[in-house]
């Protein structure tokens, strides 16, 4: 190696590690431009949605797809694909939050609970591992149930729900950057403890969290989703793709494109997140995909 | 092999007893009181006092613990509040229908997914092994009541080869076509998810020297690679799949939903519509007990299986 890398800055190496990783599997590509045209629409929403959401059209209920409603309306004559685009804001901003808190809360206890090691590691990896072991849509259920299907409820629901698998992910990692000889350096010099774990672990375990933050991001969705569906999702007439898809199934045998829209929107943007975090995934990880 | 066993117990019985207790703070420490939320805002005192003592909610906090702790030991979790009938015996009518959903689900998912993830490792990096990585990607991806309302309108509306609503069961026939789409439905999602299992854990199985050895000796290479391989790969399949089966539960509530079936999840959502604080409780033990015990019979087969696992 020449000497260019060293006179980068540490942001620009990150960005072509970052552009490698996704250049190892393409399809990270593909899942990056989805998500972005997805987020990109569900921001504009307010000005390409060609109809208010909530406005009622009851001469037009039930509609087929149509010149002037492209993916035709509901029960209450309100235009699906305005629905569709403004629902896209809900989902989205649940499915980020939540897994955002989530990655922070997390990675925070399983950072401390490697870094520290002995009890209490093991006492708080089993709190984690019971948490783990629950069905998280039964937990976010019981939870959203107990606290109200308010917007913040969910997303602490959501939360809580993945807290317990960025642990997991922050502590395996930490274990083994703790023993590293750059660490040992820094304990000698006298770094805090605090000054070790957020300068010199953290980013070294940044990729594995980020992974893990795109795929639980898409299962963040997919719950939020779910529990609309269930009836525990944002209260009507807010549009939600899960809520969308719970009132299309009341008229699922005349008008089955009700419930079939939103649940291919969904399934596009969880499938995009996912190939995302699977593609980074095997660019740190060869193993994974069996490149060893 | 002692050891490891005690060791495992003890777990399952601390994490049970910790789970227990979280439910019985969620239940108590959480706002608003049990008896108001059942009978609503405008219930008079007299009412609430009378629900308040028919829950025993006017008992000493360590008291209603002992009680809920020694109930859910020797299965008596209440009544429920909304079928007067006791809980267990609400949970023992439906639990069949989930049992034989989620097994059947289990069975689709191991006969669709381990050969597609054999298939995909042996062809690793191929045309058929990126299809296959997509496909089950796709699966992954599919919240299981959007794949059932899929399933329903092309194979219940369009096609009509199924019943749309489940639950007929009065003879063998319309028993198999009542349990068809939500099995194919559940049992889709676990294939994607065995698939993927599968794939890696022969990936890293054919690498291994043992492999190698086979193929020099002249073992045709379907002998390889499904007994020589698949069998060593199969346990940590087992396990993987064991942890997912977390994954299955929740899935099932969503099914059962969708095709209308009896079941676990149905009643718990409706326990939670419902307001059915006893019967809501008696579930979070029922599911808390489903997911320790799974643990720990995933985690007795993997010592079982694997020496090394009994050392750490």
């Amino acid at each position: 190696m020449t000497a260019v890398p060293t006179t980068r800055t540490p942001g620009a190496r990150v960005l072509s590690a970052t552009i490698r990783a996704f250049n190892t599997n393409k399809t990270s590509w593909i899942g990056l431009g989805v998500f972005l045209l997805v987020v990109v629409l569900a921001v504009l929403a307010p000005w390409i949605s060609p109809h208010d959401p909530l406005e009622q059209d009851i001469f037009n209920k039930l509609a087929s797809p149509s010149s002037k409603y492209w993916l035709g309306t509901d029960y209450l004559g309100r235009d699906i694909l305005s629905r569709l685009l403004h629902g896209a804001r809900y989902s989205l901003v649940i499915g980020i939050v939540a897994t955002f808190m989530a990655m922070i809360i997390g990675s925070i206890i399983g950072i401390l609970a490697g870094y520290y090691g002995g009890r209490f590691d093991l006492f708080t990896m089993q709190v984690m591992d019971i948490l783990l072991a629950f069905p998280s849509l039964i937990l976010g259920l019981i939870i959203v149930a107990m606290l109200g299907p308010s917007l913040t409820n969910i997303i602490i629901a959501i939360a809580l729900t993945s807290i317990p698998s960025f642990a997991r992910i922050a502590r395996a990692p930490t274990i083994a950057v703790k023993e590293r000889e750059f660490i040992e350096a820094g304990r000698s010099l006298g770094y805090s403890d605090a000054r070790l774990m957020s300068v010199h672990i953290l980013p070294n375990i940044t990729a594995e969290i980020l992974v893990m933050f795109s795929l639980w991001t898409a299962s963040s969705i997919r719950t939020e989703a779910s529990l609309a569906f269930i009836g525990l999702g944002l209260k009507p007439p807010i549009p939600t793709w899960g809520g969308m898809i719970r009132d299309g199934f009341e008229n699922i045998l005349d008008s089955y494109w009700l419930a079939l829209t939103p649940g291919v929107a969904i399934l596009i943007i969880v499938f995009a997140l996912n190939l995302l975090g699977d593609g980074l995934r095997d660019a740190i990880d060869p193993k994974l995909k069996g490149e060893q | 092999m002692k050891t490891f066993l005690v060791r495992r117990l003890g777990f399952a019985l601390v994490t049970m007893f910790a789970v227990l207790t979280i439910i019985f703070m969620i239940v108590r420490v959480l706002p608003g009181d049990p008896a108001m939320v059942i009978l609503g805002d405008q219930a008079d005192a007299a009412a609430i006092a009378a629900l308040r003592a028919r829950l025993g909610l006017d008992q000493p906090l360590l008291v209603q613990y002992l009680g809920f702790l020694g109930g859910a030991l020797r299965g008596d979790w209440g009544v429920s509040l909304v079928t007067g009938r006791p809980v267990v015996q609400d949970v023992l009518d439906v639990l069949p229908w989930t049992i034989e959903l989620t097994v059947s689900a289990l069975l689709i998912g191991s006969v669709i997914g381990i050969p597609l993830g054999v298939w995909a490792a042996i062809n690793r990096n191929s045309m058929i092994d990126y299809m296959i990585r997509m496909v089950s990607l796709l699966g992954l991806s599919l919240p299981a009541f959007v794949s059932g309302i899929m399933l329903l309108i092309g194979l219940a509306i369009q096609l009509r080869w199924f019943p749309v609503i489940s639950g007929n069961r009065s003879n063998l026939s319309s028993w198999a076509l009542s349990l068809a789409l939500p099995a194919i439905n559940l049992g889709l999602i676990m294939a994607a998810y065995i698939t993927r299992v599968t794939r890696s854990a022969m990936l890293e199985v054919l690498s291994e020297d043992y492999v190698r050895t086979a193929r020099a000796k002249g073992a045709p290479w379907r002998v390889v690679v499904w007994r020589h391989a698949l069998r060593n790969a199969l346990i940590p399949i087992i396990t993987i799949v064991g942890l997912y089966l977390g994954v299955l539960i929740g899935n099932s509530v969503l099914t059962e939903i969708v095709f209308n079936r009896p079941g676990l999840g149905k009643l718990i959502v409706g326990a939670l519509n419902q307001r059915d604080y006893t019967m809501l409780q008696g579930m979070m033990v029922i599911y808390t007990m489903l997911v320790v015990g799974i643990n720990l019979a995933t985690d007795l087969v993997y010592g079982a299986a694997d020496p090394r696992v009994k050392m750490s």
